[in-house]
């Protein structure tokens, strides 16, 4: 490999050669103004309402998958953080840790993933830093985003508002991406449409709180621990029973294929681009029709009912009739031998 | 999967439960034999469909739970070894030794990766010739073939890098030491589908004839295992204990000849250690005389210690179905599933681990802290 092709620690030492990373490859893709203007941090003016403000990191491998890369990943993940406050993504902050000798074309291709999910979701990243680390002290590339957005005071969206009654929304198919990086990493390869669901949820978020602000108690997107994790985190904050039914639970044939062949569970796995909306029943179904409109909520569902009797106590009613309790996911999620 | 939706679906399983509540004229006890039994019974909420009368006891047939510390320390050996890279099974490596775990082992730098099957850690070696790729082989006959076909494929590749610690297990003579302990109560055992696809309904003949016990082969859909409950509470109803196929579209009586001739060319039967069952006579498989190069007890001069139970551990008294979960003072206190003790708390398909995620029982019966029980420091050599 010519070095000119990779990432070396010159590129990260604040000199020259960090310049011309920057110029040449950043700024070539991440066009906000502020970010050309490369001042210390960015000023983002004045705006009424509520800061919403959230950060996370990406270290998934790998780094590429069928419908993303850790680009897009960490551009949709800190919108739709931001978005299950019912806040609107106002900028986003980039920051790489970069392994020497990381390959420049993977580099590259990554950068423009984020600025294509940048733009598309219509929120600039408006800073950003990077660092490289000698060989072996990095996994390739880690990736952290920080986001601020601003909610309106028309609501108070959070996991300790689920109240008995409320209906239980998932606004679309489970598991897509939780079983893309599992398959991936175990190296087999599955036929059939098995791609990452990566997507921002902001607008449909926007949406639906657009035409029924108050309705809306609680939103969660279900990544890591998937749904029935974070399920358990909301009936636990809101001291609350949740109930759900498998029949109701959307997850395409080849995602449930795919779940049996390496045992593995797809309400423990991760979604990137679903969420949980716990709302008032008298307005599930308008909600329900809303979303179904929208590309990001075609497969949306009706999957429970929030109730009162024992706090923090999630159950399934499975598709037999019976009955079982979900727990939050232990460890990390290992496939079974036979 | 429509296949399998077929089978999980309420019009076909909802007669099912009721004929069973309509069959049941006495208090039955079965045992389920297979890990994968356990977890769909708990997965699709089956017990919740029962009548009180019948009691579900797990078995041994998890192969990650009867793997013995013993074993495990040996794994952990190898890992120290700077040149070895583990490469196992995933549900094993946060199984705990007399000591650490696998998972422990990584986290202070050893080399771990987590396959998904036999050939996965062949291939590893094969990429990395200038290191030792060790494959903790355990399993039952349903895993054991592929154990083989893998050793085959690196003797005909001249692969010399790859090694295995062979600790296969068998299950006929295991049911058979667990149906002779005269404390054990069961009327009849849910046969595993998987193992028998392998070994063939008619290996568990001798057990309905030695021990009057009613036996029902069974898949693992809830449709399956409700027929295979239907079966066995007929056959005690009736005092007529014998073997039923209830997995037909993949069981057939003398099983899968061309795999048991790869255990066999591969593989001889041996002594061998169950995790809280002790030694059973000729359960368990060693490497045969021409393949004994990729044995890595003998390549890495790995400790063959006996091992020593945790203390206060049930983990034995579960698997043989004496004890439930709830009974064992550890469960739920010293012992989770983020913090397991014995194996059964580990692996997804553990007794334990099954009874804390799905049951709702996150403490024992049992509230003292040290137990005085005479299971308290096993040794079982």
């Amino acid at each position: 490999m010519k070095t000119d092709s990779i990432i070396s620690l010159d590129h990260g030492s604040g000199g020259l050669a960090s310049q011309n990373l920057i110029g040449g490859l950043f700024l070539k893709y991440l066009t906000c103004p502020q970010l050309r203007d490369l001042e210390d941090c960015a000023m983002l003016g004045e705006h009424a309402g509520r800061i919403a403000f959230s950060t996370d990191s990406y270290v998934v491998d790998p780094l590429f998958f069928p419908g993303g890369d850790i680009g897009s990943l960490a551009g949709h993940g800190t919108i739709n953080d931001l978005a299950m406050r019912g806040a609107r993504p106002l900028a986003l902050s980039l920051a790489l840790i970069i392994e020497e000798g990381f390959a420049y074309a993977s580099l590259e291709r990554i950068i423009a993933s984020v600025a294509r999910a940048s733009e598309e979701a219509g929120v600039a990243i408006v800073t950003g830093d990077t660092k490289v680390v000698p060989k072996g002290k990095a996994d390739g590339l880690f990736v952290n985003t920080t986001g601020i957005g601003i909610a309106s005071h028309r609501h108070n969206i959070s996991g300790k508002k689920a109240q008995p009654g409320d209906a239980i929304l998932l606004s679309g198919t489970l598991a897509d991406h939780g079983i893309t990086i599992m398959s991936r990493q175990a190296g087999i390869d599955i036929a059939g449409d098995i791609e990452s669901d990566t997507q921002p949820l902001h607008r449909l978020v926007g949406a639906l709180l657009e035409e029924n602000a108050g309705m809306v108690h609680a939103l969660r997107d279900p990544t890591r621990g998937g749904l029935a994790t974070t399920l358990c985190e909301i009936a636990h904050a809101s001291m609350v029973e949740i109930a759900i039914e498998e029949e109701r639970l959307p997850v395409r044939p080849a995602v449930g294929t795919a779940c049996e062949m390496l045992g593995l569970d797809p309400l423990y796995l991760a979604n990137e681009g679903k969420c949980i909306i716990i709302c008032d029943r008298d307005g599930a179904e308008d909600m329900l029709q809303l979303m179904r409109r929208m590309p990001e909520g075609r497969d949306a569902a009706l999957i429970g009912w929030v109730g009162e009797g024992k706090a923090g106590r999630v159950t399934l009613t499975t598709r037999i009739g019976g009955s079982r309790l979900l727990e939050p996911l232990t460890g990390q999620p290992l496939p079974r031998i036979c | 999967m429509k296949c399998a939706d077929e089978f999980r679906s309420r019009e076909i399983t909802a007669p099912l439960v009721e004929e069973i509540a309509r069959s049941l004229v006495r208090p039955v006890r079965i045992m389920e034999v297979c890990g994968t039994h356990t977890m769909s019974i708990f997965r699709h909420g089956i017990r919740s469909l029962l009548s009180e009368g019948i009691t579900l006891l797990s078995g041994p047939g998890c192969p990650v739970c009867v793997t013995p510390a013993s074993h495990i320390d040996a794994f952990l050996a190898a890992a120290d070894l700077p040149q070895v890279t583990i490469a196992t099974f995933g549900d094993l490596i946060r199984v705990p030794g007399s000591g650490r775990s696998l998972a422990g082992a990584r986290a202070c730098g050893a080399r771990v990766e987590i396959v998904y099957s036999p050939m996965d850690a062949l291939a590893l070696a094969q990429k990395e010739p200038e290191r030792t790729v060790l494959f903790p082989a355990i399993g039952f006959e349903t895993t054991v073939p592929t154990i083989a076909a893998t050793i085959l494929a690196a003797k005909r590749l001249g692969v010399t890098n790859f090694l295995i610690v062979a600790a296969g297990k068998t299950m006929p003579n295991a049911l058979e030491a667990l149906m002779a302990d005269p404390e054990l109560q069961v009327d009849g055992l849910l046969c595993p589908g998987h193992v028998s696809a392998i070994i063939g309904s008619e290996a568990y003949r001798p057990l309905a004839n030695r021990y009057g016990l009613a036996c029902a082969v069974a898949g693992f859909e809830p449709a399956d295992i409700l027929a295979g409950l239907l079966s066995l509470i007929r056959q005690i109803n009736e005092r007529r204990p014998d073997v039923e196929n209830c997995y037909t579209r993949v069981v057939s009586a003398e099983g899968n000849v061309r795999a048991q001739q790869l255990i066999a060319d591969v593989f001889e039967p041996a002594d061998s250690e169950w995790r809280g069952l002790g030694v059973i006579p000729g359960s368990g498989l060693v490497l045969r005389n021409p393949y004994r190069s990729f044995d890595a007890t003998k390549q890495l001069a790995l400790p063959e210690r006996p091992s020593r139970e945790p203390k206060g551990c049930r983990c034995g008294e579960i698997l043989k179905g004496r004890l439930l979960p709830p009974d064992c003072p550890l469960y739920g206190t010293a012992c989770t599933p983020l913090q397991p003790v014995g194996p059964c708390m580990v692996s997804n398909e553990g007794t334990c681990a099954a009874y804390y995620r799905y049951s709702g029982r996150k403490t024992g019966t049992i509230h003292h802290e040290v137990p005085s029980l005479s299971a308290a420091t096993t040794e079982s050599s």
